[in-house]
C-alpha cells in the first residue's frame, strides 16, 4: 500500500466512523461536532482528489459558516431525549422498511456498471502548476453559467423569504433607532435648574 | 561550514525538511506573541500616563517569560459536571487554525512554507474554523457566562466574517489570483499602486472587521467584565487560560499581516520605482525585503492596541448593526464599482484583465 492509499483508508474510516456516530450519539451538541469531523474528513478525502478549491470552499461554506449556526441552535435547544424515545417500536418496522427500499436503491444505483471502476479509470495525476481553481472558474462561468445563475436566483429567494418571515412589526420590541440616538442633543435630555442658595 | 550545512539540508528526507521549516515559522511567531502581550501593556500603559510593567528585567523586558512561567504552573480546573474532553479540546481548536494559517503567508518573495494556489480562500476558511474553539470552550464549561459569552461571540464573528469576505473579493478581483505571493506581485511599482488606494472603503471594512473578528476592543463583547466576567474562557484557569490568550495574540498578528500583504504590498518597498532615490546613499530603501513586511505588520499591531487605548466598548446591539447593515452594503455598492472600474479599464488593475 502506498502512502496515498494509508491516508485514503485512515481518512475514510474516520469519515464513516464519525458519520455513525452523528447517528448514534446521544447528545445532540456530540452529533454536531461529529457532523462537523464528517465534513473535515471528507474534505480530506478531496484533497486526496486534488480537488483542493472544493476542499476548501467545503470547511469555508459548511464548518465555517453552516455549522456555526447549527450548533448555535442546538446549544440553545433543551432537546427532551425520552419524550423522543416514545413510540420507537410503534414505528420500527416503518423505518426497517425505508432502510430496505433504500438499500436496495442504492445497491441498484452505485452496483451498476455506470459506477463501475471500468467506467471511471483512475485519473491521470496533474502537473505542478496544474490550478485547480482556474479550471473550475472557466468551466462554472462559461458551460454552466446558466445553471449557475439559477442556482443564485433560487439562493436570493430564500434569503428574502427568510428574512421577510422574520420582518414582522413588533411593536413592544425595546427597539433604539441609531439615527435618533446620535441626533440628540444636551438640550433635549438635560434642563440646568436654577436654585437659590440656602 | 555553509556548504556542510547546506548539503546536510539537501540529504534531509522532505518530511523533515518541512517541519524545521513550520518550527522556523512558529518559534518567532511565538515570540513575537510574547512580546506582543508586553508592548500592549507597556503601549496603552504609556497612553494613560502610566509606567507599566518594569520589574521584571531591565524595563520589563522579561514580564513575558515570568507570566508564561506563572500560568504554567497554576491548576487547570475542570469544572464539576463540564465536558471533560471538550473543555480541554476547545484552547486547542482556538490556537490550531491561527498557527496553521502561517503556512501560506510570503514573507518575502522566495521565503513562503506553501505556495498554494487558493491561499486566500484558505486563510478565509480557517479564520472561519477558529470560532468553534469559542463556542466549544462555552458550551462545556457548564457555565452560564460562558455560554453567554461564547453566543455573543459566535454572533459576531459570523456576522463580520461576511463583509471580510467580501472585502477580500475585492482584492482577489483587483490581483486577479486567490495567490497571496501573486497578490502582492500585483501591487509592485511603489506607494502608489497599492491596492489600499482603489481599495480604500474594502480596507477599512476589513480591518475593522478583523479586530471584530478577534474579539478585540472596542468589539470585545464577548469578554465584557462589566456584565458577563470573562466570557467564555471564565472557567479557564493555568495554561488552557493562556492558550486561549495566545490564539487571540496570534490572531492579533496574523490579521496584520493579512492587512498588509493585501493592502500595502507586504515585502515590496513604498519607495520602489522612486527615481530621485537611486544612486544616493539611501538606494537600499527600494530594495523589497522582509524588513516592510515586519514594519507594516508591526504597525497594524500597534493599531489594534491604539484602538483599544482610545475607544469604548460597543453596545451590543450597535456591532451588529454596524457589521450587517453599514459594512455589507458598503462593500457591496464598492464591488460594484470596482466591476464598473473594470469594465471601463479605469485604475491599476486594467492591466491584470487579460489572463
Amino acid at each position: 500500500m502506498s502512502f496515498q492509499e494509508v491516508i485514503f483508508y485512515l481518512f475514510s474510516l474516520a469519515l464513516l466512523l464519525s458519520a455513525g456516530a452523528v447517528v448514534v450519539s446521544r447528545n445532540t451538541i456530540y452529533s454536531a461536532l461529529f457532523l462537523i469531523l464528517t465534513f473535515f474528513t471528507t474534505s480530506a478525502i478531496w484533497l486526496l482528489l486534488q480537488a483542493e478549491f472544493l476542499a476548501i470552499t467545503l470547511i469555508l461554506v459548511y464548518v465555517g459558516a453552516v455549522m456555526v449556526l447549527f450548533l448555535f441552535v442546538v446549544m440553545m435547544l433543551d432537546v427532551n431525549l425520552a419524550r423522543l424515545k416514545e413510540g420507537f417500536i410503534q414505528y420500527l418496522p416503518v423505518a426497517l422498511l425505508v432502510l430496505v427500499v433504500m438499500a436496495a436503491e442504492m445497491i441498484m444505483v452505485v452496483g451498476s456498471d455506470k459506477f463501475s471502476t471500468e467506467a471511471y479509470p483512475l485519473p491521470v495525476p496533474k502537473p505542478a502548476d496544474y490550478s485547480n481553481t482556474k479550471e473550475l472558474g472557466s468551466v462554472l462561468y462559461t458551460d454552466f453559467v446558466l445553471q449557475f445563475e439559477i442556482a443564485a436566483v433560487i439562493l436570493l429567494v430564500a434569503i428574502i423569504a427568510a428574512i421577510a418571515l422574520t420582518m414582522r412589526r413588533r411593536p413592544n420590541t425595546k427597539y433604539q433607532s441609531p439615527a435618533k440616538q446620535v441626533m440628540v442633543k444636551k438640550e433635549d435630555r438635560l434642563r440646568v435648574v436654577k436654585m437659590d442658595s440656602e | 561550514m555553509l556548504e556542510m550545512l547546506i548539503s546536510v539540508w539537501n540529504w534531509m528526507p522532505d518530511a523533515l525538511q518541512v517541519l524545521i521549516k513550520i518550527v522556523a515559522i512558529v518559534a518567532p511567531l511565538m515570540l513575537a506573541v510574547a512580546y506582543t502581550t508586553y508592548a500592549e501593556r507597556k503601549i496603552i500603559s504609556y497612553m494613560q500616563v502610566r509606567i507599566g510593567p518594569n520589574r521584571v528585567g531591565p524595563r520589563g523586558w522579561l514580564q513575558p517569560i515570568a507570566d508564561a512561567v506563572k500560568l504554567m504552573f497554576k491548576e487547570i480546573v475542570i469544572p464539576t459536571n463540564a465536558s471533560r474532553f471538550l473543555f480541554l479540546i476547545a484552547p486547542v481548536l482556538s490556537i490550531g487554525p491561527s498557527l496553521a494559517a502561517w503556512a501560506v503567508i510570503p514573507f518575502n518573495d522566495t521565503l513562503l512554507l506553501s505556495s498554494l494556489d487558493a491561499s486566500l480562500l484558505y486563510i478565509l476558511a480557517l479564520t472561519s474554523v477558529g470560532v468553534y474553539g469559542v463556542i466549544i470552550a462555552g458550551w462545556a464549561s457548564n457555565s452560564k457566562y460562558a455560554m453567554m459569552g461564547a453566543l455573543r461571540s459566535a454572533a459576531q464573528i459570523v456576522a463580520y466574517e461576511i463583509a471580510m469576505g467580501f472585502a477580500l473579493v475585492g482584492v482577489l478581483m483587483a490581483a486577479g489570483s486567490l495567490n497571496l505571493h501573486d497578490i502582492v506581485i500585483g501591487q509592485s511599482g511603489g506607494l502608489g499602486s497599492w491596492y489600499v488606494w482603489p481599495l480604500l472603503p474594502l480596507f477599512f471594512v476589513y480591518f475593522i472587521s478583523g479586530v471584530a473578528e478577534t474579539n478585540r476592543a472596542p468589539f470585545d463583547v464577548a469578554e465584557g467584565e462589566s456584565e458577563i466576567v470573562a466570557g467564555f474562557h471564565v472557567e479557564y484557569s493555568g495554561m488552557a487560560f493562556a492558550v486561549f490568550f495566545l490564539a487571540e495574540y496570534a490572531n492579533i498578528i496574523l490579521i496584520a499581516a493579512l492587512t498588509s500583504i493585501l493592502f500595502f504590498a507586504g515585502w515590496l518597498s513604498p519607495f520602489q520605482g522612486f527615481a530621485s532615490l537611486s544612486g544616493t546613499a539611501l538606494e537600499f530603501l527600494m530594495q523589497p525585503s522582509i524588513a516592510w513586511f515586519l514594519i507594516k505588520t508591526s504597525f497594524f499591531i500597534f493599531v489594534f492596541l491604539w484602538l483599544r487605548a482610545t475607544f469604548p466598548r460597543y453596545r451590543y446591539d450597535q456591532i451588529m448593526r454596524l457589521g450587517w447593515k453599514v459594512f455589507i452594503p458598503v462593500t457591496i455598492f464598492w464591488l460594484l464599482v470596482e466591476a464598473i472600474m473594470f469594465l471601463m479599464k479605469v485604475g491599476p488593475w486594467s492591466a491584470s484583465v487579460a489572463l
